[in-house]
């Protein structure tokens, strides 16, 4: 165990906190944010150039190869951005399904050509990328998707349909999984493309959510021409790549830094709200509930830090590697409902009544973690995967 | 930046698993729970062979000179075995109470018998944090020199077997200033009565002190500081024998549901099984991690240590019994009989959910620490 960091971490440590210091407020918007949600052109635009920003100050995507525009640096360094943007209320990045999700899965399964047209893009948030897995038939049974992609010529066409595409609305592009053989057995008949969101014959239809805004969206297909050089991995093998991107997808959303941020900002609630004439954090029940989510995230913090060792070693981590998305969706899920909890009736006020208060985050947060444990693989699905290919328990369906 | 074990914490691990596996098996610990001492002492002198009575002590005196979390993962691997007997009282605590805080003198006649198991310690700390029952025992300036203590310490562990103690006291004189002293339990009015509870695989005893003489010397300091470390320390050990505790329970119920079958099929195929299963797993491994960083800044960071300790002791003493009652719950019928072994994870995971301290005493810690 050693838990200091190098002198060179340490640098990019205390570059990274000059720099936020002097450019957040800087960046004219406020907050974490993105994740899909309802934005108006103006303030993608914000966003993109935020993310631009701080992708040319060194700060995005560190330990991707210095020749696809990172810097090949250790695990622990990205880490250390993550930790100091929350610290510092930085705001969230627009492009995070492309950096978090897609180009990860490039690095490892892109062609050469694919890496250094695409990935350059997700850098500097150019392209905002979604994704187009889930189907009417095909949600955590993925794999019996029915999108279907013939090859004619030097160009698949694309008919079908897809649904719960988040910020599909906005998207320039879609990793997309569509099925090439329908013969073959369901998983050998499935391919990855990469589809350009202005393609014709494509077409976005906004859902609004349970929380008022449009986040997913309904997609469809109809003789949708995409070039064969699209194609990420190999033709009917998609099924490798689309697990490689889940796994990356489960680790984004799991990530500690986001329920690290909701404790910081439920314990100055707390410490914010009275009950029985004191702060509702000095309520004896209310500081078990507080204390006992603070061990849950400290716990997590640390599980990651593990992970991250692991992976700097290249080592693969198993079963602890599998816990992420359910462990942290969960959390955060039980860190809005504690909020709720305080808030007691001002969790009902719509977000711009004056009796909302902490500017109405809550609600909406709540709402949202929640879609965050069935996005992704649910929790159901969760548990399947580490009782069965996590603990070896028998599998029979 | 490294978070995780080293080589040779790894091979220590693997040889304490594979030496409890053949020393210490359930039939093992089964055979000792008819008997008072409550533990082999062949196997203490093995364990004593393997260093581990010495990893606390320091070179001077014989001893190896490990860490906390070198010690910390031995004791997840008496947790995976429910090792009976005193080792953690002995090698973890009582140590530690006189490397950090006993005379030179006291040093000297103990540290090295300790490392060598010709001695076994304990500790009479009882009540969750300083300041906290301890009126329950009292010292008092004996008129020649030295202290006189009085009153009773409950549920002292091993102190029918043990030579001597280390006992939190208030001061009478001071206002009932924490005060740490070793008392040998051969003194004359001391009275050790073993009290018989529910985990067969741990003894505990009343102690009733009458006036029990002490010399100056035996008193260890400082001592509020010392006495909260110590209750950090032990919160921490138990933490980590319910690490292991939880592996163990895990394992069993794993390995049982990959083999009952009931509806023409293994029981372990069924969703509400894999469901519990998978739940305890998602428990366990950030639990783990947080144990590994309490130990660690045991020593890095002592500062850190009680805030750190309290939550490995909270998460992981409710991980534990919870992961228990599911164990036994996805055994069905079997898993409630006597002959079936899980029961001694079962209770012992009770023991050490109230052992050092309750979780709700442990977030209450973690809450004023933090200033919330
Ligand atoms: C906010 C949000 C954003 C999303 N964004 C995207 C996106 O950008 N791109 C995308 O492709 N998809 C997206 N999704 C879709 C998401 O991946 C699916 O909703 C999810 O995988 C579940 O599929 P389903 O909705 O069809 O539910 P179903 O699969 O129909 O599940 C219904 C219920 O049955 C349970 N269940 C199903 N199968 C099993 C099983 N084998 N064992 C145990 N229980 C089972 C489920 O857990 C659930 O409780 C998003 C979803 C949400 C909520």
């Amino acid at each position: 165990m050693d838990l200091t960091f190098s002198p060179e971490q340490e640098a990019l440590r205390s570059r990274l906190r000059a720099w936020l210091a002097e450019n957040v407020a800087r960046s004219g918007l406020k907050g974490p944010r993105p994740r899909s949600v309802d934005l108006d052109s103006e303030t993608i635009a914000r966003y993109k150039r935020w993310q631009q920003r701080l992708y040319e100050a060194g700060y995005v995507a560190l330990s991707w190869p210095k020749e696809y525009g990172g810097q090949a640096l250790d695990p622990v360094s990205q880490a250390i951005v993550n930790e100091e943007m929350l610290c510092a209320q930085a705001p969230a990045l627009i492009g995070a399904m492309g950096l978090e999700m897609l180009g990860p899965t490039l690095i490892t399964w892109g062609s050469e050509a694919q890496k250094r047209r695409y990935l350059p893009k997700i850098l500097t948030a150019e392209e905002i990328w979604c994704q187009g897995y889930s189907e009417p038939e095909a949600g955590s049974d993925l794999a019996a998707l029915k999108t279907r992609a013939e090859l004619k010529g030097d160009c698949f066409v694309v008919n079908g349909q897809k649904v719960w595409t988040s910020g599909a609305q906005h998207a320039d592009m879609m990793f997309c999984l569509v099925r090439t053989d329908p013969a073959a057995p369901k998983h050998h008949g499935i391919s990855y493309l990469l589809i350009d969101m202005r393609s014709p014959g494509i077409r976005v239809r906004p859902l609004v959510q349970m929380t008022g805004e449009r986040g997913f969206n309904e997609v469809f297909f109809e003789d949708v021409q995409v070039p064969a050089e699209n194609l990420v991995g190999r033709l009917n093998e998609g099924w490798q790549v689309a697990n490689a991107t889940l796994v990356h997808e489960r680790n984004m959303l799991g990530a500690v830094t986001q329920s690290q941020q909701l404790f910081g900002r439920l314990l100055a609630l707390a410490r914010s709200m009275r009950r029985n004439a004191a702060p509702l954090s000095r309520d004896p029940v209310f500081r078990q509930r507080l204390a006992a989510l603070e061990i849950r995230v400290e716990a997590m913090k640390h599980h990651m830090y593990r992970l991250l060792t692991d992976r700097q070693k290249g080592r693969h981590s198993g079963l602890p590697g599998m816990i992420n998305k359910l462990v942290g969706t969960e959390l955060n899920y039980d860190l809005a409902t504690a909020a709720l909890e305080a808030l007691g009736d001002a969790a009902l006020a719509a977000r711009d009544e004056p009796e909302a208060l902490d500017h109405g985050f809550w609600p909406y947060e709540w709402m949202f973690s929640l879609g965050m444990i069935i996005g992704g693989g649910t929790t159901h699905i969760q548990k399947n995967i580490i009782a069965e290919r996590g603990l070896g328990m028998p599998r029979i369906r | 930046m490294e978070f995780g074990l080293s080589e040779s914490q790894e091979a220590l691990k693997h040889t304490a698993r594979q030496f409890l596996a053949q020393h210490g098996s359930a039939a093992d610990v089964r055979a000792v729970f008819a008997q008072e001492d409550g533990f082999s002492r062949q196997l203490y002198r093995r364990m004593a062979e393997l260093g581990w009575t010495a990893m606390l002590v320091g070179e001077e005196y014989g001893g190896l000179g490990l860490s906390v979390l070198d010690m910390a993962l031995v004791l997840e691997e008496a947790g995976y075995a429910a090792l009976p007997g005193p080792f953690v009282f002995s090698a973890l605590l009582a140590t530690c109470a006189l490397v950090e805080g006993g005379s030179p003198s006291a040093k000297e006649a103990w540290l090295g018998s300790l490392a060598k198991a010709a001695t076994i310690g304990t500790v009479a700390l009882s009540g969750e944090g300083p300041g906290l029952e301890l009126d329950a025992l009292a010292a008092r300036r004996a008129p020649g020199g030295g202290w006189l203590l009085s009153g009773t310490r409950k549920f002292v562990p091993y102190a029918h077997v043990a030579d001597f103690m280390v006992a939190a006291a208030g001061k009478v004189e001071e206002n009932g200033a924490p005060a740490l002293f070793l008392v040998e339990t051969k003194s004359p009015g001391l009275r050790v009565r073993l009290v018989s509870q529910m985990d067969l695989t741990r003894r505990v005893c009343r102690v009733a002190f009458d006036d029990v003489a002490v010399p100056v010397e035996a008193e260890l300091r400082p001592g509020p500081a010392l006495l909260e470390r110590l209750l950090d320390l032990g919160a921490l050990a138990i933490a980590a024998d319910s690490l292991g505790g939880t592996e163990r329970v895990l394992e069993m119920a794993v390995e049982y549901s990959k083999v009952r079958r009931q509806f023409g099929r293994p029981v372990g195929s069924f969703q509400a099984l894999q469901h519990a299963a998978a739940e305890i797993v998602a428990d366990l491994e950030p639990a783990r991690a947080l144990l590994w960083y309490a130990a660690h800044v045991a020593d890095a960071t002592p500062e850190s240590f009680g805030r750190a300790a309290a939550m490995a002791k909270a998460l992981l003493s409710e991980v534990f019994s919870r992961a228990a009652q599911r164990s036994v719950l996805m055994h069905g019928g079997i898993g409630f009989t006597w002959e079936h072994d899980l029961h001694i994870w079962f209770k012992r995971a009770r023991f050490n959910e109230s052992c050092f301290g309750s979780p709700a005493h442990h977030r209450e810690r973690v809450a004023r620490i933090a200033g919330y």
